[in-house]
């Protein structure tokens, strides 16, 4: 069963990726255009990691029609988006929304630096406290001691 | 039977690791020097019985043996003879003995050219390459087995998966395997030199090598996987933010990130215990990237047969050896001591900005590929994370660390001036700037993103000239020149890695913001334009390869009535694999690749036909080759050649100096 799913999987990987085809493009070039923005941007439900816009799956040229028809419809982006999700659920988005559980993921990039920064002006700050201490370590103060002594 | 030989010959590889983890650890723990030196013969005898058992399962594959179960699943009778040979890696069993061949090869090498280490270490860092070993032999002998027959031998083979039949793949995963695998080293002597509670300025003479040269592949090994994404699938993307590609860019960021500090382990014998840091995580997130690609948690378009049974195994010699690691680190990392005090600003501060850079980035990366699998299980939400994401999210990191580079790099040690080395660099920066805003008149109404790029890589490009220039002195243009060509190597590495760096950053910037694209249903004979070119489908023809069936166009590209280039792009159709693959042709020049990629017949007559124009697209892996070329000279510094033989005259059975 596995086995076959993943054959299954690879070959609807591996069909060459030929995605957009010319039948689907728009003639109105605007229209064309922010239709290759949104479909870059939708994830081809059933393969590994693909968007639309590269897969050539038959469901991903069918949200690729799908697409271009709200806009020829009149709808903005968000709303071609928005219908995308409510009928395929927020799996269908590559980048996820910023909102609730998913902060986490969007502020962990700057939450890091700013601890990573914080770390490393604070341990420099006690090297440098140390160092004004002593500038020798204890094995070096002893061999001082042993120089001088001699 | 040869094939029983070399799995009679892993199995005596596997029971000489164990004896080669106990017996040197405990001899460097009781301080017993025979038990220590029996570290270097076992250490070479297992590098033979792997590369033994590594031959026999080529020669199964190179005489299509199939009474071999590998062989029949991947091979066929019919399959070129340099895709026989990458086949042995190109499956999950094949290519973890290619893992483990690597890292007895670099465990032998310790053994071969460490004589000049101190004998508890070499034999420590033994020890624990060793005990690598003999996890990865178990996991392979109990789980994943390469050698196992077939009951009933079919006459021929499924064939390898035909997208995996390239040159460039022949040859991917070997470079990175060199790269994940290298890592081990750096990882072993942390382990080492924390068990021994001693990092000095000579054990950063030492990792910092062995870091470059698993760096130098790790980053070939990405631009060729890059490169193959870029002809193989069909419309010249080359990076995918995919979990496998992240697998592989992880390490190397940390890897990126250790042999930077490691230069100030090695220069002034402080920041060790983050470089130790480093050295565990660099090959941890190598262990990570081998569970993500091999355990199926995370879907990914790399088809590597996943299996949770083996995923389990992975994951507790993940969490064995990173685990133990980082708790050995929290025990004694406090014992070593920092010797060199710096200020604020200096190189030294300097390094640390482009760790916490690179680290940070990382981490990035991990958690973007990870968010999926937590995001489900912890939150109930099912969600994708794909390239938008990091693409906003990682790419930050590397415009500030582009930034941040050229006047960190000629801060001086210890204690800088930050205005003296910022004014060293105006005229760079000014010149940049200049050229960025050049490049953002010229295009019209295109996105910023192409003159950033611009504006970035000339800052790299000659903020590393500029760099070599003022090491020159302050004679005349000629004398200065003179001086330049005999700088260390070290100072040429350097240079030249930063410069590949800026080559790619802008190449990746151009090929994003200013290709153009073109989808048509192309009819034979007839021409269209394109981005200045004129593009003719002269025909289509049937081709019968080796193993596959071929769908041939040609066409011709002009350009002012003069040919440019002559193209075939391909469809093929491997039938024993029932697998179509598309080959597109593409005119290389360095300012712009010509991509061209052949479609279906379109049912009113015509084929389908994808035209690209895609700027300074070569760039991009000529800039990754110039980075890979920078580290090969650092390699090739001569305190790497000399100092073995300083260390040599030091030692009480001196020989004279070379």
């Amino acid at each position: 069963m596995m086995r076959a799913l993943v054959l299954i999987l690879s070959l609807l990987w591996a069909l060459p990726a030929l995605a957009v085809q010319p039948d689907e493009v728009l003639s109105d070039p605007a229209l064309e255009a922010r239709a290759r923005v949104i479909t870059e941007g939708l994830r081809c439900v059933v393969c590994r990691n693909e968007s639309v816009d590269d897969s050539n799956a038959d469901i991903a040229r069918d949200i690729r029609l799908m697409v271009r028809e709200r806009l020829v419809a009149g709808d903005t982006n968000d709303q071609a988006i928005q219908y995308m999700v409510d009928r395929f659920g927020e799996y269908i988005l590559l980048e996820p929304r910023a909102t609730g559980s998913n902060l986490i993921l969007w502020g962990a990039g700057p939450v890091l630096l700013l601890l990573a920064l914080g770390i490393a002006v604070a341990a420099a700050r006690r090297r440098k406290a140390a160092a004004r201490e002593t500038g020798l370590s204890t094995e070096e103060e002893a061999r001082l001691k042993e120089i001088l002594s001699e | 039977m040869i094939v029983e030989l070399g799995h009679f010959a892993l199995i005596l590889a596997f029971g000489l690791s164990i004896l080669q983890t106990v017996v040197p650890l405990y001899g460097a723990h009781r301080g017993w020097a025979d038990w220590m030196a029996a570290a270097n013969p076992m250490a070479g005898l297992q590098f033979v019985l792997i590369a033994l058992s590594f031959g026999a399962l080529t020669y199964a594959f190179v005489t299509s043996d199939f009474s071999v179960l590998l062989v029949v699943n991947n091979s066929h009778s019919l399959k070129p003879l340099l895709y026989k040979i990458s086949g042995v890696w190109g499956n999950h069993e094949g290519s973890l003995l290619l893992w483990v061949l690597i890292l007895s090869l670099f465990g032998a090498c310790a053994a071969w050219f460490g004589g000049n280490l101190p004998a508890s270490l070499q034999a420590r860092v033994l020890g624990v390459q060793a005990s690598i070993g003999a996890a990865f032999m178990a996991f392979m002998i109990f789980t994943s087995n390469p050698f196992l027959r077939t009951d009933m031998a079919p006459f021929d083979g499924h064939d390898l998966n035909p997208l995996l039949q390239d040159p460039g793949l022949a040859f991917h995963p070997p470079f990175l395997y060199l790269g994940y695998v290298g890592l081990s080293m750096a990882f072993s002597f942390a382990v080492a030199a924390l068990i021994e509670g001693k990092v000095d300025a000579a054990w950063g003479r030492w990792v910092r090598p062995w870091t470059l040269a698993a760096w130098i592949f790790l980053t070939i090994g990405i631009g060729l996987g890059s490169w193959w994404a870029y002809y193989e699938l069909g419309w010249g993307g080359f990076w995918f933010w995919d979990p496998v590609e992240n697998a592989s860019f992880m390490p190397w960021l940390f890897a990126t990130a250790l042999l930077h500090s490691a230069i100030v382990v090695e220069k002034r014998e402080t920041l060790k215990a983050w470089t130790i840091l480093l050295s565990i995580l660099g090959f941890g997130f190598s262990l990570m990237g081998t569970f993500i690609v091999r355990s199926g948690v995370i879907t990914s378009v790399h088809a590597f047969a996943s299996d949770p049974e083996r995923g389990v195994f992975i994951l507790m010699i993940f969490a064995v050896f990173v685990g133990g690691a980082l708790t050995l680190f929290a025990f004694r990392s406090a014992a070593l001591e920092a010797k060199g005090v710096f200020a604020l600003v200096s190189r030294e501060s300097a390094l640390v900005l482009n760790n916490v850079l690179l680290a940070v980035a990382s981490l990035v990366v991990f958690t973007g590929t990870m968010w999926p699998l937590v995001s489900e299980l912890a939150f109930g939400r099912v969600l994708s994370v794909g390239a938008p994401f990091f693409d906003a999210a990682f790419t930050p990191f590397m415009v500030a660390l582009a930034v941040v580079l050229p006047v960190g790099a000629v801060i001086p040690w210890k204690r800088g001036n930050l205005g003296r080395a910022v004014r060293s660099m105006w005229g760079v920066a000014v010149l940049a700037i200049a050229l960025g805003a050049l490049a953002f008149t010229l295009q019209t109404g295109r996105s910023a993103l192409a003159p950033v790029g611009v504006a970035l890589g000339t800052w790299l490009v000659l903020g590393a000239l500029a760099d070599l220039w003022q090491r020159s002195g302050r004679q005349g243009i000629g004398a200065r020149l003179a001086r330049m060509t005999r700088l260390p190597r070290a100072d040429w590495g350097k240079a030249l890695s930063h410069a590949g760096l800026g080559i790619t950053i802008f190449a990746v910037s151009a090929v994003l913001g200013w290709s153009t694209e073109d989808i048509r249903v192309a009819q034979i004979g007839e021409s269209f334009v394109h981005d200045g070119y004129t593009v003719t489908l002269t025909g289509v023809e049937r081709v019968q390869g080796p193993n596959y069936i071929s769908s041939m166009g040609h066409v011709t590209v002009e350009r002012d009535g003069q040919l440019v280039a002559e193209l075939a792009p391909e469809k093929r159709v491997y039938p024993a694999a029932g697998m179509p693959t598309t080959e597109a042709a593409i005119d290389y020049a360095l300012t712009r690749d010509i991509y061209v990629a052949l479609g279906d017949p379109q049912d009113g007559g015509g084929w389908a036909l994808r035209t690209y124009v895609k700027p300074f697209a070569s760039c991009l892996w000529l800039g990754v080759l110039i980075m890979a070329l920078g580290g090969v000279a650092s390699l090739s510094d001569r305190r790497y050649r000399m100092a073995a033989g300083a260390r040599r005259a030091a030692a009480p059975q001196a020989t004279p100096a070379e």
